[in-house]
Order: C-alpha cells, then sequence, then structure tokens
C-alpha cells in the first residue's frame, strides 16, 4: 500500500515536469476545456435550450460525437489482437498506447452522453440499488454497462501493467491476459450495443437497418487506428520511446481493410436506400440530395464520401507505403468517418420526423464550445497518460529510483 | 537508462529497444528537489489554473435556488414513495407553483382504477382541422409557451393532407388557410397513441416513464434524466422535452393538476399526453374531446362492452396509424 502510494506522488510529480512543448500543449488543452466547461455552465443554468436541438431533432452534435468517438474507443482491439492473438512481437510495444486511448475516449463518450442530459444531477437514478436501471429492456441501459465495463477493464490492465513495469517485475499471467481477452469481446460489444441503440428503433427507417452495426465496426477501425497511426509518429518525434515503422505498417493492412469493407458496406447501404424506391428513403433522401428545398446535410455528407474515397484510394496506392501518403489518408478517413457517422448517421433519422415534419438541425456556438471542450479535455487526459506511462515504460521511471 | 532486456521469448515484456537510441535523461534527473524558483512557478500556475477554473464555472451563481435540492436527488422513483412522502412532495409542488406562478393549484396523485382500459378513436371524416383540440391541451396541461397563442409543446399536431393518400411526409403542420376545412384537403390530428407495445418505455433507461394499468403512459418528472431516449424512440413524434424552464403566464396556469400529468414540469424533462388523466381519472372526458366542435372524437372505457368506444371498433371501418411499426396503439383512426 505504501509502496502504491509512493508510486502515486512519483506519477503526480512527473505530470508536472516536461519540456516547454509539453507545457505550452497542456495549458492550451486546458484553456480549451475550461472554455467548453464555461459553455457547459451556461447549459446547465439556461437548459438545453442553448443548443440548436428541438422537439423534432432531440439528440444532436453531443449524441454525434459520441457515437463517433465509441467506435475509436472500440478500435484499441485492433492493437491489442495482433499483439496477443497472433503474436505479434512488435505490437506488444504499442499495445498499452492502445488501452491509455481507450480509456481517455471512453471518457470523452461518458462526458458527451453526461452534457446531453436534461438532469445529470440525476445520475444515480441509473445505478441500483438506489436508481433503477431498465436492464435488460432499454438498450441504453446496456449501454452504460458495456462503457463502463471497458473504461473499467482498460483501467486495470494499463494501470496494472504500468504498475508491474514500474518495479519491474513481470506482470502476473493470471492478473491480466483473461482481462485482455474479455476485453476483446468487450470491445466489440461497446460498439455493437451502441449500434443496437439506434437499430432498435421500429419508428426510425433510416435507423432500423441490420447493416448499421457491421458498418459501425467497419468504420471504428479505420478511424481509430488511423488516430493511433498519428499518436505513435507523436511519441516517436517528442519522447524518447522508440517505435518501430512495423507497428504503423501493421496498422495501415488493418484501416486499408476496414475502409474496403466500410465503403463496401456503404454501397450496400446506399443500394437498399435508393433501388426500391420506397417512402422510408426520405431520410437518405435529405441526406444526400435534400429534401423539399431542406439541404442542410447535402454538403457534409459529400465531403464525407469525397474524404472517404480519397482516403481508401490513398490506402491502396503504393503512396501509403510512406509515412507521408499513410498519415495523409488516416487524416482524411478520420475526418471523413467522423461526418458520416456522427451528424450523418443522427440526424437524418430525426429528418423528417415520424410525422414527416422537416426541422433541420445546426449545432450552436455554445454547443459546439462544449464539444470543442471535451474533445480538448479527452486529448489532455490521453496526453498525460502517455507522458506519465513513457518513462515508465522507458524504465526512466520505477520502484528503485528514488524521487524527492 | 533502460530497462533490463527481458529475455528474447518473453513477448510481454517491452523489448528491442535498439541500442542507437541515445540515453534519455531520465525521470530522476528531471525530478530535482523542489528549489525555491520552481515552487514560485508551480504556485503561479495553480492560482492561474484555479482563478480559470473558478472563471469558467462562473455562471452557475446564476442556478435558481430549489433547482437542485438535496431533498430532490434523494426522492425516490413514484412507485416507491410511501402515501404519506407523496403528500409531503405534492404539498411542496404545490407551495412550488404558487411561489412561481401565483397560483395555488391542487395536485393529486390518481390512480388507475380496476376495470378500466382507456381507448380514443377519432374520426377522420369529421375533423375539420380547426385545431381547438391543440390549443385545449394547452390549456389544460401547463405547457410551456413563448406566445400566448404558440402550440409547439402541444401534445397534440394537426396535419393538413392532400386527399388521395396518407402519406405523412407530404403533410403540413402550419397550415394556416382563412377558413378550415380547405376543399381538397383532410386533416389527421395526432398524438400519443398510449401504445400498448410502446418503445418509449421500453427505451427508459431508467423506468422514468411505463404503462400504468389503465393503459395510460406517464413520466415522472422527479425522476427523468432528460436523456430523450424515448423521443427517438416514439413512432408518432408524441413526445416533447423542456428545453427550457416553462414559461406559462399566471392566468394560464391550470390548477386542477396530477403528479404524473399536467403539474408544472421542471426544465429538461420529457412529457406527453396522458389522455389528461387529471381528468380522465377523475371520470371526466379529455380537454381535446371535450372542444372537439364536430364530434370527430370519442373517449372510452375499451373493457366496457357497451361503450360507444368499443361499437366503433367493432362497427366502423378503423385505421391504424403506422401498424407496422408492432406498437399496438390504443389510439384509432376511424371512417364514416
Amino acid at each position: 500500500m505504501k509502496n502504491y502510494l509512493i508510486f502515486l506522488y512519483k506519477v503526480w510529480r512527473v505530470s508536472f515536469q516536461g519540456s516547454w512543448q509539453f507545457y505550452t500543449w497542456m495549458a492550451f488543452l486546458s484553456i480549451l476545456s475550461l472554455i467548453g466547461l464555461n459553455a457547459y455552465s451556461h447549459q446547465l443554468v439556461d437548459g438545453l435550450q442553448t443548443t440548436g436541438m428541438t422537439n423534432q431533432v432531440s439528440w444532436g452534435a453531443y449524441i454525434a460525437n459520441f457515437t463517433f468517438l465509441v467506435g475509436v474507443a472500440a478500435a484499441a482491439v485492433m492493437l491489442v489482437i495482433p499483439a496477443y492473438v497472433y503474436k505479434m512481437h512488435h505490437m506488444h510495444r504499442v499495445v498499452l498506447f492502445g488501452e491509455l486511448m481507450a480509456i481517455a475516449v471512453i471518457i470523452m463518450c461518458l462526458l458527451f452522453v453526461m452534457v446531453d442530459l436534461g438532469h445529470p444531477e440525476r445520475f444515480h437514478h441509473l445505478l441500483p440499488p438506489w436508481g433503477k436501471l431498465n436492464f435488460p429492456g432499454s438498450i441504453l441501459a446496456w449501454d452504460v454497462i458495456v462503457l463502463n465495463g471497458y473504461l473499467l477493464l482498460n483501467m486495470h490492465i494499463c494501470g496494472y501493467l504500468l504498475y508491474c513495469y514500474y518495479r519491474e517485475k513481470k506482470p502476473t499471467w493470471l492478473f491480466y491476459i483473461p482481462f485482455v481477452f474479455v476485453a476483446i469481446i468487450w470491445a466489440v460489444s461497446i460498439h455493437t450495443v451502441t449500434a443496437f441503440l439506434y437499430v432498435g428503433l421500429a419508428g426510425r427507417p433510416y435507423w432500423n437497418h441490420p447493416i448499421v452495426a457491421p458498418r459501425f465496426l467497419a468504420s471504428a477501425f479505420t478511424a481509430g487506428p488511423a488516430l493511433l497511426i498519428v499518436t505513435f509518429q507523436v511519441i516517436r518525434k517528442f519522447t524518447n520511446y522508440w517505435i518501430g515503422d512495423e507497428p504503423i505498417f501493421t496498422l495501415r493492412r488493418v484501416i486499408t481493410i476496414a475502409m474496403i469493407i466500410n465503403v463496401f458496406l456503404l454501397g450496400c447501404e446506399i443500394f437498399a436506400e435508393f433501388y426500391p424506391g420506397t417512402v422510408h428513403q426520405a431520410a437518405a433522401n435529405y441526406l444526400y440530395f435534400g429534401l423539399h428545398g431542406h439541404n442542410g446535410l447535402v454538403p457534409w455528407i459529400w465531403t464525407a464520401i469525397a474524404l472517404d474515397v480519397i482516403g481508401l484510394t490513398i490506402l491502396l496506392t503504393p503512396w501509403s507505403h510512406r509515412i507521408s501518403g499513410l498519415n495523409t489518408a488516416c487524416i482524411v478517413c478520420f475526418v471523413g468517418i467522423w461526418i458520416e457517422k456522427g451528424m450523418g448517421l443522427i440526424i437524418p433519422g430525426f429528418v423528417p420526423s415520424p410525422l414527416g415534419e422537416i426541422v433541420e438541425y445546426l449545432p450552436s456556438v455554445n454547443e459546439t464550445l462544449v464539444c470543442l471542450g471535451i474533445w480538448s479535455f479527452g486529448i489532455l487526459v490521453y496526453s498525460w497518460m502517455l507522458h506519465v506511462a513513457i518513462p515508465i515504460m522507458n524504465g526512466n521511471l520505477k520502484k528503485t529510483s528514488s524521487s524527492t | 537508462m533502460q530497462r533490463e532486456t527481458p529475455p528474447a521469448k518473453d513477448i510481454d515484456a517491452m523489448s528491442d529497444t535498439p541500442e542507437k537510441l541515445k540515453r534519455p535523461k531520465t525521470v530522476e534527473e528531471a525530478i530535482k528537489p523542489m528549489d525555491r524558483r520552481s515552487f514560485l512557478k508551480g504556485a503561479a500556475a495553480s492560482v492561474v489554473g484555479m482563478s480559470g477554473l473558478v472563471a469558467a464555472l462562473q455562471p452557475l451563481l446564476k442556478l435558481e435556488r430549489g433547482e437542485i435540492t438535496l431533498d430532490g436527488l434523494l426522492q425516490k422513483h413514484y412507485k416507491e414513495l410511501s402515501p404519506k412522502r407523496m403528500q409531503t412532495i405534492l404539498r411542496k409542488l404545490e407551495e412550488e407553483c404558487k411561489e412561481r406562478y401565483g397560483v395555488l393549484p391542487s395536485i393529486r396523485d390518481l390512480k388507475p382504477a380496476e376495470g378500466i382500459g382507456f381507448a380514443y378513436a377519432l374520426n377522420l371524416s369529421r375533423c375539420v382541422g380547426c385545431r381547438k383540440c391543440a390549443h385545449a391541451c394547452m390549456a389544460e396541461n401547463n405547457q410551456h409557451r413563448d406566445t400566448p397563442d404558440d402550440i409547439n409543446m402541444s401534445y397534440i399536431r394537426v396535419l393538413e393532407l392532400a386527399k388521395g393518400s396518407i402519406n405523412l411526409e407530404t403533410s403540413n403542420h402550419y397550415y394556416d388557410p382563412k377558413e378550415v376545412p380547405q376543399k381538397d384537403k383532410y386533416y389527421m390530428p395526432v398524438q400519443c397513441h398510449q401504445c400498448r407495445e410502446s418503445p418509449c418505455t421500453k427505451a427508459c433507461p431508467v423506468e422514468a416513464t411505463w404503462q400504468d394499468d389503465d393503459g395510460i403512459i406517464v413520466i415522472d418528472y422527479n425522476w427523468c434524466i432528460g436523456c430523450r431516449y424515448c423521443m427517438a424512440a416514439c413512432p408518432y413524434d408524441a413526445r416533447r422535452f423542456n428545453y427550457e424552464k416553462p414559461k406559462i403566464p399566471n392566468e394560464a396556469i391550470n390548477p386542477n393538476q396530477g403528479y404524473l400529468s399536467n403539474r408544472p414540469r421542471p426544465k429538461g424533462v420529457v412529457e406527453i399526453c396522458t389522455f389528461c388523466l387529471q381528468r380522465t381519472r377523475a371520470g371526466k372526458y379529455p380537454a381535446c374531446m371535450e372542444v372537439c366542435p364536430t364530434g370527430a372524437r370519442v373517449f372510452g372505457n375499451i373493457l366496457d362492452p357497451d361503450s360507444e368506444i368499443n361499437y366503433i371498433l367493432q362497427n366502423k371501418r378503423v385505421y391504424v396509424l403506422k401498424e407496422d411499426v408492432g406498437t399496438q396503439p390504443r389510439f384509432y383512426y376511424y371512417f364514416d
């Protein structure tokens, strides 16, 4: 226990030690987070009228970002599976970075849900025995369980491994390998359950579509690893932790395959929406071409599709074997998927409304600031975790070393 | 120093660090005993950080007193409240209403009666689209309104449809001709269908909304967390959310209130049509039915074989809106 407290103290000290770049970066993120917190305080006082949401479009940017980020969190398995299932040696050097990212991203997801609530202070209504969790009836109850479970699993795995490295002890198999394998299945479940949130609603034909869940996974396994590829290079550049090219190019293969599947499934979806010509295609019409003169999402979705196609094209050409090409592809795919799976999935579910009303949605300034704040806070948390984890993984922060 | 390289077979540990990498500055070298200078720097940074935090939270000072109370946080789910506790809560809510709107209401917690299953039928051949029902709903149910005529929060939406089809997508919610009915149009009021297989109650993660034994779907406004999943689930667009604290003119407050129905809502919760349970559970008709000038609306007890509603369901040409989604509504349309 005492040793653990000393460990925490050292972690605390290391958290505030760094280069001027580190300080600048963290200060920058802190300021943005505070701006977001300020915007959220306004929302808490005035209610959700500070957002662009309406009775017709009752979910907006918060839930869109939430949906996208659940995928990014799930994508940590794309490091875990090569490392632990296929026993790819080189992936073990980086697998922890994926799990840490999952922690940071799940925190962002939970924040996005919290800020979407009309009564966040009643959060305990979800927690039995005091609360009443409508399980197994409500898919949202499932989502609460799987998201928090995934957070705990990853916190355990990362915390345990880092503490072992710190003590220079070999991790005990039993204390983490079973959790790693549970986390693999769990990762798939968080994204599937989140997809089922939408798929389970018979009154929204745009969502009530079996392909949503597989497409969620395919796009997640593109966006998540894309972010990791960029992160690895940041770590390589700014820290002394060595990451070779192999993990990066293993992930390149993952995102290429995932992106092919994603674009293929997108094609399937477009076919099913448009070929039969039923009234249920109204939402897709609105998204892709505009409906009765309302076309708020049209530029967005075509941007997303263009980015998806450009990203996939780069991934299929030799340019993606070079870091510059790969980075371009990663950023392009990440943004493309953020649009199509965020706004492109959530908003058309509400337009037209079940009674045929067309009310367009645009996030308000305050809402956008809250989103910005949560993104910054998530990146802040991830940066901090990397900043602490890397010296431990490098062996620079260990039990035997003295710290003042 | 790098950590000791583990045996090559050990794939779980951090290995294969190339030797070419320069020996980094260790953390110990970085963490020096804190000197005066770095202490002051740290203190200054903390002060800046804390003042930033305080500044960011500044708007919370405007939070109305009594909006978040310990009592409120500790209140149990409706179904777990003792009758005595319920009475205390009702009296408190009455006081709050008086304080805010200057009207002392009577708030009751009316329970469903045995042997009653409510159902509603609406005659599309008779409805003329006057929207009197939508306005009566506002007068009865204490919804938020921006102007006295604002019926955005009304539980009833009247759709104007072109004769010849029932395609909701071509409906007009905001029709405003000089007189109704227009020759080439017909009208379809839509409100909560009180579905037997209700997607909204299934969706709610905290059981804040449920169907009572008489078929009415209710919401405990003191339990709802405001996630709006029920709104996404509803195929009839029947649910409304309080995006702001409801604004109701004092003179428009209806003092006959129910705990699960028309008492003034807090901001941040969902609400729906409850077939006016503050009236119907006390033996009256819903406000929308009473006001209807053409007699297009029929409300009654479906379990009573002699009721008019039963006659209609058995003898008229009945139409269920969106029957394909399997919700089995207690709200029917019919034609003469």
